[in-house]
């Protein structure tokens, strides 16, 4: 079923992924009082991104805690509170800080479950916005979901509609394993259908079609997933594009990219970090182990050349990419 | 002989054009942002003036400093030139970072200057090792990090610090407390009544001073510097002060009050510092006008170059990633080259 059948079923508003975000924490903290969220600034202020807004005002500051600007404390913090019966949610605000508390996420967050033979549960929920676009340079534009995708014992999400935004931060929450939600900078305003009901959630591991189309799939994700559709427009008519948003990166939803690659037989890969080593490379794997043979041309991908994201908009523009990449590689295989 | 020092009346004079260029500077950063020329996000630096040139004025210029998101002033108080700093700003290859970097990340390492850093607390580790060089080969220098209050919340800030004490490395951690990190008042991120009382947990000398007097900055680095070049380890100063403006650009401000800026402000460092000066009889007021002007005619100068100066070609993006070229980076350089036009990050 495609994403927008998916939501024909719901009772829907629209609302841009800022407000999505937002809602689903403030579902989420009303539904469950050992929900709470961490971060720098995120109480009165509202948070840096304009996130977490008024969430503040309603549920108070034990809820809604500002944190001093200590990412290994907090995210480590949060990894103690999660093992011992309450259920943070991290606002790490920009993605590069990871750096700054991997030594808890790599070697505590994911690991005490496995290490302690399972008997403990990490329900611990790390919100973090990347991406570059906004001329933030190299240290507030990274692109890391493939860090943590890689690494075993942690779950991602990166959503690229205001529906899936909404759906995944309440999966995410409700998940007693720990999920980072990599939310992309130059989508918050982006408005889509998002549905009210409560109880609505994207599961994790579950992707979605976008749109429908015969010729090439387009897997893309964050920004790109917009992009692409725009370009699936453009060229309707002359390419009929399917788009698919993977939504949850780890886990992977393999079997909903290669059924649609054993229809086109033809793939590009669309995704933000950067092009050696990154997501790409793992979901162009999985595709061609179940599909390989339903392959008519080599797989295309799209990502950030090798660099870090430069400051000067002309340089930033250069290696972001974009609809215009998606559609070269299209062009190039159809 | 330092650039500068407020010993001389040359240097006391030198130390009044750099707080007023600093605030010039910083003056037009916020104005050509509001308008859109630069990119990104600027942090400034006005009010905290005092800190930045009196810190300088006691080091050496061939001292090294790290700075922070909110660097502007610490690059100018150290002598980088307005000119290359506005470039950067604007995104421009005459830039000091080739317009790579943008406010956040303006650096002259030749000058000492190791990097403004958008990673809040990251600049005391780099000093602690710019001390370690200087250590091992038996230099005459000292390393300074300007770090914010905010920062020495930052677990890296305290490994930092406990390695130069323990090493007797010469450095000097320079806080500058202005009350605030970002949105959150310094009293609901340290339990600690002053921040200088941290240096104990090193035992090392701790000192807070009034970051709006540049003498009482100037004096108290002199002191640390000393003491870092006979030997006997690390300070850590804090000099209290106060940001006039947002936390960036465009911040509303919805957590202090009017009042609050009013009174920093009565206590304006440039003012009290010209004053001084006056009463000293070093400097008459038309003097002073003159010498607002003539600042006002740099800034207005690094402006003009920066406007006049040529944005990079996209192909730029792809150097400076190695000091030998790598083929994954490279293959984008040559596309651009042969077949033109924006690669879009696709990867053939
Ligand atoms: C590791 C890290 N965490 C958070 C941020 C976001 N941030 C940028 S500036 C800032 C406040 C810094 O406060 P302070 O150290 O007091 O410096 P000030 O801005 O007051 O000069 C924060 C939280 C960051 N850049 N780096
Ligand atoms: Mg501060």
């Amino acid at each position: 079923m495609t994403a927008q059948a998916e939501l024909e079923r719901e009772e829907t508003e629209t609302m841009t992924v800022r407000e999505a975000i937002r809602e689903a924490l403030r579902e989420e903290l009303a539904r469950d009082e050992d929900v709470y969220i961490m971060g720098e600034d995120v109480g009165a202020f509202g948070g840096v991104l304009e996130v977490t807004g008024d969430l503040y005002e309603e549920f108070g500051e034990e809820r809604v805690r500002d944190t001093p600007i200590a990412e290994a404390g907090y995210v480590g913090a949060a990894t103690g509170a999660a093992a011992t019966g309450t259920r943070p949610v991290i606002e790490l605000m920009f993605s590069d800080f990871i750096g700054v508390s991997m030594e808890q996420i790599m070697n505590q967050m994911a690991k005490m479950r496995y290490m302690f033979g399972g008997k403990t549960e990490i329900p611990v929920t790390v919100r973090a916005t990347e991406g570059g676009g906004m001329g933030a340079a190299s240290q507030h534009s990274g692109t890391v979901h493939a860090w943590i995708s890689h690494f075993p014992g942690l779950k991602a999400v990166a959503p690229g509609t205001a529906a899936a935004a909404k759906g995944l931060t309440k999966a995410a929450i409700r998940s007693n394993d720990p999920v980072f939600v990599f939310e992309n900078k130059m989508i918050y305003e982006q408005q889509g259908d998002v549905p009210t009901d409560e109880d609505y959630i994207v599961p994790i591991g579950e992707a979605a079609v976008e749109r429908e189309g015969e010729d090439v799939t387009v897997v893309a994700t964050q920004r790109l997933v917009g992009e692409s559709l725009d370009v699936a427009d453009r060229l309707a008519g002359d390419v009929s594009v399917e788009v698919i948003d993977p939504r949850s990166l780890y886990p992977l939803d393999t079997e909903t990219i290669a059924e649609s690659l054993r229809k086109t037989g033809r793939m590009v890969v669309a995704d933000e970090t950067p092009l050696s080593y990154g997501t790409h490379a793992e979901i162009i794997t999985r595709a061609q182990e179940e599909a390989f043979f339903s392959l008519d041309a080599p797989i295309q991908r799209v990502g950030t050349p090798d660099t870090h994201m430069p400051f000067s908009t002309p340089l930033e523009q250069e290696v972001l990419p974009d609809g215009e990449g998606v559609e070269n590689a299209i062009r190039r295989i159809t | 002989m330092a650039n500068y020092t407020l010993d001389t009346e040359d240097g006391r004079l030198e130390a009044l054009r750099r707080m007023l260029t600093i605030r010039e500077f910083d003056t037009k950063a916020g104005e050509y942002f509001a308008d859109g020329e630069i990119p990104g996000f600027v942090h400034l630096y006005i009010g905290e003036e005092a800190v930045g040139v009196g810190t300088c004025a006691a080091l050496e210029p061939d001292d090294y400093i790290t700075s922070t998101h909110r660097g502007h002033g610490h690059c100018i108080a150290k002598g980088l030139d307005t000119k290359l700093m506005m470039a950067e700003l604007f995104g421009k290859r005459s830039g000091y970072c080739n317009g790579k970097g943008g406010s956040m990340h303006i650096a002259d390492v030749d000058a000492g200057m190791l990097g403004a850093n958008g990673i809040v607390g990251a600049g005391p580790p780099l000093a602690t090792g710019a001390a370690l060089s200087i250590d091992y080969q038996d230099r005459d220098q000292v390393a300074l990090a300007f770090l914010g209050d905010g920062a020495v919340a930052q677990g890296q800030v305290h490994e930092a610090v406990n390695m130069a004490s323990t090493w007797n490395l010469p450095a000097v951690f320079l806080v500058e407390n202005n009350k605030y990190g970002e949105a959150t008042p310094v009293e609901k991120q340290h339990n600690v009544k002053q921040l200088s009382d941290t240096a104990q947990a090193y035992d090392i000398p701790g000192v807070t001073v009034d970051g709006m007097d540049v003498t009482a900055v100037t004096e108290a680095v002199e002191e640390a510097r000393k003491r870092a070049r006979a030997g006997d380890g690390p300070t850590m100063i804090e000099a209290e002060t106060y940001r006039y403006n947002g936390h960036y650009e465009g911040d509303e401000q919805n957590y202090r009050d009017e009042e609050e800026v009013a009174q920093w402000k009565e206590r304006d460092a440039i003012e009290s510092f010209k004053e001084r000066l006056i009463d000293r009889g070093e400097l008459t007021e038309a003097e002073f006008e003159e010498l607002q002007a003539e600042v006002e005619d740099e800034i207005a100068d690094a402006v003009e170059y920066a406007q006049n100066s040529d944005l990079p070609e996209p192909e730029e993006a792809y150097e400076d990633m190695f000091s030998e070229p790598v083929p994954e980076v490279e293959q984008f350089a040559s596309r651009l080259r042969t077949d033109g036009g924006s690669s879009g990050g696709d990867s053939r």
